[in-house]
Parts: C-alpha cells; structure tokens; sequence
C-alpha cells in the first residue's frame, strides 16, 4: 500500500492504495465518484476522462499513485453553487447526450480542448473530440454544443464562472499522468 | 388559472423542441448506472471465459484460485447445480426449430470462443479477475464451425450433434401462398422467356456488427429483504423479470428488477444474460449481493452480436422499368446457441423487401444456422437493416441493368401518396406516407441534378476522385407489435404497453410507463404528450420507469415502440383521468356532465364563466369529502394498449461519396435525408435520434465488422480493432422532416429510433458503388474498407492482386477483412 494525497473536486483526500489502483478505480470505488465512468479497457473510449491539475487525462490510464500531490476536476465538481458550467449547459441546450454514459468524460475533454483553442473550427472540434466514442448521438450535436459553449466562454461573453474558467485554462501542468 | 391558463393554449408542447429533463443528472455526474450501485458487502463475480470456439471441457482445477485472497468461492456449472438450466428463446419460428440447450456456464462443451466455463466470487472486482486466471481448464479442441454454407454441406462438423443438424429453421413467407400477391417462380420464368423482361440476381453479405453500448452489460442481485432485487443494465427489466422466473423457477412475486440510468442498448441489452441467472443464483445461494460488470473486452467476445446473412436476391422486371417479382434467400447465423428473439429477426425483415415498392410477387425463404461464433440477436433495426440495404441495392442494380436513372426507376415503382392505405405483397397495410413529398424534398436540399452534373464531368475528366451518389428510399415498419400479429408468427409475447396516471393531491402528475428508456428521452417526450393532454404544465410530470415495482406491467423498449405502443397507451390512460375528473367536476359544479367542458387544463359549464382546473379537481378527490355516488374518489387510471397495426416511417437519404481511385479511400462528402415519422412530439430528440442512427448505419457500410479468425476467435474483441466511427470519421449531416401523420393511432406517430441505421447503409454503399461503376465495379462488400474499394477497381481493370485465402474471407467467417498478407487493412 502506498498512501496518496489528492484534492478532488476541491476536496482533499489521504488515502493508502494498492499501487496497481487506476485513478479511475480509485474515484469511483474509494471516493465514491461515480459521476466517472468507465466504458472500455484500452483506453479507447474517454468515457473516464477528467481533469488532473488542469489538463483532460483518461483516468483509466492514470495510477491513482501518479496523482498524489495532485489536483483532480471531475464532472461532479464542475457545477458551482448550482450554477451549471457553460459546457454542461450547452451539452443540454444542444441535445448532445442521450444515454448520457459518454457525456461525462465527453464534457471534460470539451473544456480541455476550449483551453487550448478557444474559438475552434468544427473540423478542430471534432478532432479534438476524437478519443471521446459516443454511440448515441453520431456526434453531430456534441460538436454543435462545443461550438455553442465556445462562443458563450469567449472573453466577455460573461458565462463561465470564476472557478470553472480556472479549470478549463489549467492552473498547473506538473505532475501530470502520462 | 383563468386568465393567464397554462402556456399550452398559446404553445402546445407536442411539437416543441424541449430540452430534456433527464439531462440534469447525466450532466453533472448524477448518473446511476447500474456499475456505480454496491450496497455493503457486495461480492463480485467474474467469468472464467473460453479462449477456444469449441472444445471439451477434460477438466477444471480451482484449487489456485480458490486460495487466492478475497475469493469466496470459485464454482463451475455442476458445483451450483445448474447443468440443467437453459436460457430461453422467446420466439420458436416454426414448430420443428432446433434449439439446442443455452447453458449458464459451459458444462461439457464449450461452443463460442468467450462462452463461460466457470465463475470467481471475490470481495472486490480485482480479486475476483487475479483469481480467474488461476483457474485451470483442460480442453480438448474440437473442429470449429465457421462458414454458413460448409456448416449445411453433408458431413459438415456439428456444432450440437444432439440436433443431428446446423440447420436451426428454414422459414417461408410466399405471396402465392398467403394470397397477398403472385407466385415468384412463376414471375422468373415468364421474365425469362420473355425478350421484354430481365432477371437481376446478386449476392449480397451483411456482415457481422456488435451493437457497442457504451455502458458495459452490468448486474447486481441483491436478495435482502423479501424480494430479490436485480438492478440490471438492460432494456428489458420487465421480460427480465418473467424470465428469471421461467429460467430459476423463483417465483415472479419475489423478483424486482430494476433498470436505472441504462448506457445506451440499441438492441444488444434485449437479452436474458447467464451473467444474470449466475449472479441470482449466487445471491440466494449466499445470502449476499452479487455484482457483475463485464469489461469492454468480455462484451465485444460475449454481448450478443448483430446482422450476418448471406442475401441471394432475385428481382425480375420488364424492360419499361416494371418490377415482377422478387425472390429472397438468406442464410442467417444464429452463432451458437439462440438468443431471446435471436431466430426471429432474419424474419422481421421478411416483410420489408418490397419495401415502398408495388411487388407484384415476393418469395422470402430464410435458413437460420448454427456456427461456433457468438450468438446474434436483435441490433438497431433487426432484420429491417438487411431487408433494406438488400432491396436498394437491388434497385440500383436493375436501373444499370436497365440504363434507367436509378430516382426514377424508384419512382415508377413506388406506392404512389394517392394509393395508401397500401396493402403491399407481404401482407402488410401501409397506413399513410408520402414518397414523393420526401423525395422532392432531399433531391432539392441535396442539389441532385446538380451533383450529377459533377459526377459526369468528373467522370468525363478521369479525375483520380470520382464522385458517387447513393440513394436509399426506405420505409420499415415500426411499433412493435399487434399482439395477434405476434401470436400468428409463434413470437412468445405480445406486443402491448401498459401507463399509469396518478394525480398526486397537490396537482403533480406521475405517469408510469412500461417502456424503458435508455438515452431515447422517454422522461421529456411523454412530459410533453400528458402536458398537452392534461393541461397540466410539462414541469409538474414525472415519468417514472424501469422499474418492476414502480411500473409493474410492460414490455420495454426495442422495435422503436416505445411512442407508438407506450406513448399511445398514456394518452388513453389520460383520456380516462379527464373522464373520471369530468364526473367531479360536474358533481362540484352542480352542473350535467354533458355540459362540462374541458380544454388547456379546466373543465369548466359550457355557457358559464363557472370553472375548476384539473388540479382542484385532483384535490377534491384526495379529500374525498364530496364526490360522486357510485364512484371512487380517485382520478388515477391505467391502461394497456395494444396496437392495431405497425406504423410506417418512411424517408430518402442521399449520399455523396468520394472515392479516390489510387488508394480506395472514401470520403463521405454530404448526406441529407428527410424522414416521414409521423406526428414529432419533439424535434430535438428526433433530430438526435436521426443523427445517432445515420452514424451506426454508415458504420456498417464502411467501418465496422465483427471478425473471426479460421480458428475461431475474435479478432475485434477491442475498440483498437472493432472501430466505431469518432467525432473525426464523421460529417454533420443534413437531416430533415416531413409529416404524414400516421392514422393507426392516436397520435399520428410512427417511431424514429432505428429510421436512420436502417436507411443509411445502403445509401452508402449505392454511393461507393456508383463513383466506380464507370470504372467496372458491380460490388463491392461491407465495410467498404479502402483495400476492399481499391481491390474492387483493380479486378475490374482486370488487375490482380494478391490472394487472399477463402477461409478467412467466406461469408461465414464474418467476412474477414484480416488479410494475413495486410493485417491492418491499409490501402496498398
């Protein structure tokens, strides 16, 4: 066992792991984050995606031992005092899920790719998205619903919350998974 | 609530595009699939899987795994004592079907490469999976049985020698017979001998698909407190209930399933799993919760698959374009054992060949067959995908055997929107439609003439891309089913829905509803149906489903039913809460039920300005304290509807298909459709649904394919090699609806979930077929790979190319795009 210390969604968690632990293992199964999910075994789907210290990582390919010392987003922590973030509104105004078991790990790979280009083309959107399988909606409103959420996180456009904007931007990019 | 009454009087919701309300959770990560539930002391079950098409099972040595930490117990079939047990197969086609025993776990032979031999109970999922591979197994290799045609030939290895047989059933539908139309033999002989008249005859593979959910199949048994509970990642939980009965013998009165948040089904969670029967067998046998997830790589190997028929098609026509006959054999594989309706979806396409044609003659003989490959059972569309791509691209073969224009040939044959209702030649009535509105309609959007243009100067200028356009005119029928209907082709159920109404005292609304939503939108779709019908705001309806308990009678989701069976059943179960309401309503008005009226949520005295809403009404009833003699103070109703007939949505989808003729590669470079589905009570969700279904139909005609090797195992039991199209693979598309309201029921609804995969794969494939037809290429197989295009143009030049071995590439054998000389399938 080795112990980990990891702030999760603004929560800070000490914890020993086996060292073989999946960071999406731990999410779900020890912190109970099950807002998280996992939708293959080869990293093919992103289903898992989340944030760590900033950036999208498939946390199925991420030791739970690799973030220690690290800060994790997921999607349960994207929503602020009830204020849903531009990219989870935009998911629902767009009708881009149905099943819904893609739209988390679809959502935060969105806000990463919006931090590293924030006014993508569709051509830029849908290759951005391309370690993200969606079976549900053939894709067509996921990209319409990041184009939409891009617009509306445009400088001044004055729809992302403080806290969420740091998220997408990326506070840090040490200690990263990979 | 007088003046300013309920905004349904200024805007229905029938028809607006809501966002949906089960979004909020799925949204924010307050999902609950069935993954994320383990109540205390859950223990977890892994199956020991066979790595071997077909064996005998020598031996089992648990002993490693059983000393490995965590583990509770390590059981094959004979230490739970279910050797006996077999799955059920609801849908015995014809009277001598061979159905062999579907065991729970292998017990003497395995008979699919993934098939369970044993299972592991650990206290976690990671103990469970260290000790399952410490699990011994002796086999003994038997022959494996891949190719449909060598499993029929004499002496062909037996996949269950006990059937004597790998026949399973040869099914008949013949017009001449069922006197619904002429006789086809008789059509190919006169076209013949007639100078006037062709006969067109091709081969087409519909190659095998996995229905790739995104969320794993998944269940949890838990047997505390008096029922045992089964949360279950299925579309089904109500079959699933009846069927663990008719399986395990526990009685249906001690059995809850419950289906929570469920990851997309598409088909492939219609099953009765063994994963289920174990995990409820354990749980009673341990007094514990046992919980099985599958990896992704179990459910590509073990999830049902989908499609594989080998279609030999004959059309016959006159030379003025007039169709005579049709003549349909299929060879369908069944895999290993029958799934739940697995046998009967080669004959769900039975009635669809002739398709929106006027057929005078149609003869449709299929042959299920068994092979050591996993078993197939219903996928997005079952058997309606097959029949259409077949009777499209038999229609642009005959309009090149022709030299007609492959639109108008289409056109000279359809059901005109003068002539419906149609009675076609497969028995069926086609209530409504118009062809014509949604042809005009796409061509213009599509700029056909336009794209034609450019395909003949391309083709004049032997442009290295050629330009193709694909077109597929497609109905199917939908709303599964008139009971009777079902009763007449020995389907083991019936086809109603049943919805419950209950008026709550403070004016909310719940409604229940048998069908099971998983991602189609049923909580904000019949929100907007009761809203309407009700005048009742769309917030203050809950739509509560999925579970036995809560919902105890229906039949689920598949078939795209769940609006036109379920849908129809809770606007009959509202008529009857307005009529109940009515009666009070008069009674606390003083007034003669005849003069009550009622509209946008108020029954109010006709010629008065005395009025009562609904909800005060509702209220009045909880309190009880004055209501109507002889009658119960309750608005709440129930129905169970049972469909008079099929609904027929229709549509016309066109492609415009690059093909680069160096390297085979194809580009998809614009699509439009417009569909007729009826009445849209939401057109976002039907938008999603067109979308979602045009991306799995392309899949099929150039991306996906379930591949065995000539031993028998799954080559694509990953998503690195069973390739789902991504965000990159794939356009927007242009999609568009038109209405004809269906008359069967009373909504005017058809059904929209499986429109677009049915429509589209065909489409395609026309489209790839036509940029390189000028080049001498007549067909070229699924997924339209760029090896499988590039080969195609360089056979027709009269190349060669390097050989590829037939046991790989049979049609039995999945087709078999592995080419051991190309392992990866890259353009050469």
């Amino acid at each position: 066992m080795t112990q980990v210390r990891v702030t999760v969604d603004g929560v800070e968690y000490v914890d020993d792991v086996e060292p073989r632990l999946l960071l999406v293992q731990y999410l779900r199964e020890r912190l109970g984050k099950t807002g998280t999910v996992i939708g293959c075994d080869t990293s093919n789907c992103g289903a898992c995606t989340v944030h760590l210290n900033g950036r999208s990582v498939k946390s199925c390919s991420v030791l739970a031992v690799q973030a220690d010392g690290c800060e994790v987003a997921t999607i349960e922590g994207l929503a602020r005092e009830g204020e849903l973030h531009p990219m989870q509104r935009a998911f629902n105004d767009n009708h881009a899920l149905q099943c819904g078991y893609c739209t988390p790990g679809m959502i935060m790979q969105a806000i990463d790719l919006l931090g590293d280009n924030p006014d993508p083309s569709e051509h830029e959107v849908r290759h951005g998205l391309e370690g993200n399988l969606c079976r549900c909606t053939g894709y067509q409103n996921i990209v319409r619903a990041v184009l939409d959420a891009a617009g509306k996180m445009k400088p001044g456009a004055g729809a992302v919350p403080d806290d969420a904007a740091g998220i997408a931007s990326g506070a840090s990019v040490s200690g990263g998974g990979e | 609530m007088t003046a300013s009454a309920p905004s349904a009087i200024s805007q229905p919701e029938i028809g607006r595009p809501r966002t949906r309300k089960e979004d909020a959770r799925l949204i924010t990560g307050r999902s609950r699939y069935t993954d994320s539930i383990t109540p205390q002391a859950t223990l977890h079950m892994y199956v020991v899987r066979s790595p071997l098409a077909h064996a005998t099972v020598k031996g089992v040595d648990k002993s490693a795994a059983e000393r490995s930490p965590g583990v509770v117990g390590v059981y094959t079939a004979a230490d739970l004592g279910v050797e006996a047990i077999g799955l059920p197969c609801a849908w015995p086609i014809t009277p001598d079907m061979k159905s062999p025993q579907r065991p729970l776990l292998a017990n003497t032979t395995v008979h699919f490469a993934g098939e369970g031999v044993a299972v592991v109970l650990a206290r976690s999922a990671a103990a469970a999976r260290d000790a399952a591979d410490l699990v011994e197994v002796d086999y003994d290799l038997l022959e494996p049985v891949l190719d449909m045609e060598a499993a029929l030939a004499d002496g062909a290895t037996l996949v269950h020698p006990e059937l004597g047989t790998n026949e399973n059933a040869t099914w008949v539908f013949d017009s001449a017979a069922a006197g619904t139309g002429g006789d086809v033999a008789e059509a190919i002989a006169a076209a013949e001998a007639d100078p006037d008249s062709v006969v067109v005859r091709r081969r087409f593979l519909q190659q095998r698909l996995i229905p790739a959910f995104m969320e794993p199949r998944s269940c949890l048994a838990d047997p505390s407190g008096e029922q045992l509970t089964v949360y279950a990642a299925t579309q089904v939980p109500h079959i699933l209930r009846t069927m663990t009965t008719v399986t395990l013998g526990v009685p249906e009165s001690k059995i809850r399933v419950i289906a929570p948040d469920v990851g997309g089904g598409f088909g492939g969670k219609i099953g009765v799993l063994p994963e289920e029967m174990l995990c409820v067998t354990l749980a009673q046998k341990l007094g514990k919760p046992v919980k099985w997830t599958e990896t992704r790589s179990e459910s590509l190997l073990a999830a049902h698959h989908g499609r594989d028929q080998i279609q030999d098609i004959t059309i016959t026509a006159k030379r003025d374009g007039t169709i005579t006959g049709l003549d349909v054999r299929l060879l369908a594989d069944m895999g290993a054992y029958l799934g739940l309706v697995g046998p009967g979806v080669p004959i769900l396409g039975a009635f669809m060949f002739n398709a929106i044609y006027k057929i005078p003659a149609l003869k449709f003989t299929c042959t299920n067959v068994f092979t050591t490959k996993t078993l197939t059972d219903a996928y997005r569309g079952a058997g309606r995908p097959e029949a259409t791509f077949a009777i499209e691209r038999m229609m642009d073969e005959l309009a090149v055997e022709l030299g007609r224009e492959p639109m108008e040939l289409r056109q000279q044959n359809w059901i005109t929107h003068e002539e419906f209702p149609f009675t076609t030649v497969a028995g069926l009535t086609y209530d409504s439609g118009d062809y014509e509105q949604a042809t005009s309609q796409a061509m213009a959007t599509f700029d056909y003439e336009g794209l034609r243009r450019e395909q003949a100067e391309r083709r004049e200028r032997g442009d290295r891309v050629q330009l193709g356009i694909g077109i597929s005119t497609f109905t199917e029928m939908c709303g599964l089913a008139p009971s009777r209907v079902l009763g007449s082709l020995d389907y083991g159920a019936g086809g109603w829905e049943a919805a419950s109404i209950r008026m709550l005292a403070t004016g909310k609304v719940e409604v229940i509803t048998g069908a099971s939503a998983h991602g189609q939108g049923h909580e904000t779709a019949f929100s907007q149906i009761v809203a309407d019908h009700l005048g009742v705001p769309f917030e203050d309806v809950e739509v509560l489903h999925g579970d036995t308990q809560i919902s105890p009678k229906g039949l689920d989701t598949y078939g795209s039913r769940s609006l036109v069976v379920g849908g129809v059943a809770i606007v009959k179960a509202a008529d009857k809460v307005i009529a109940k309401a009515r009666k009070i309503a008069a009674h606390l008005m003083e007034a003669s039920e005849d003069d009550i009226e009622f509209e946008a949520g108020r029954f109010s005295v006709r010629g008065t300005d005395q009025g009562r809403t609904i909800q005060d009404i509702a209220f009045a009833a909880f309190m009880a304290h004055d209501y109507p003699e002889g009658m119960e103070p309750s608005l709440d109703s129930d129905c169970v509807y049972d469909p008079t007939n099929f609904s027929y949505p229709h549509g016309t989808h066109l492609a415009a298909m690059e093909v680069d003729t160096d390297t085979g590669r194809v580009e998809l470079r614009r699509y439009v459709c417009v569909d007729d589905v009826g009445t849209v009570i939401n057109p976002l969700i039907v938008e999603g649904q067109v979308h979602g279904g045009l991306a799995q139909g392309i899949a099929q005609a150039l991306y996906e394919e379930a591949t065995y090797d000539e031993q028998g195992t799954l080559v694509t039991g990953t998503f690195v090699d069973y390739t789902l199209p991504s965000a990159a693979d794939l356009p927007s598309f242009d999609s568009a609806i038109v209405s004809t309201p269906a008359t069967s029921n009373p909504l005017g609804v058809k059904g929209v979930g499986e429109a677009g995969t049915i429509a589209s794969t065909p489409a395609i494939v026309n489209g790839v077929i036509d940029a390189v037809r000028h080049l001498g290429v007549t067909n070229v197989e699924m997924p339209c790979t760029p090896q499988r295009v590039w080969r195609a143009i360089q056979a027709a030049a009269g190349k060669a190319t390097q050989e590829t071995p037939t046991d790989t590439h049979s049609p039995g054998a999945g087709l078999g795009s592995i080419d051991p000389n190309n392992p990866q399938g890259e353009a050469l």
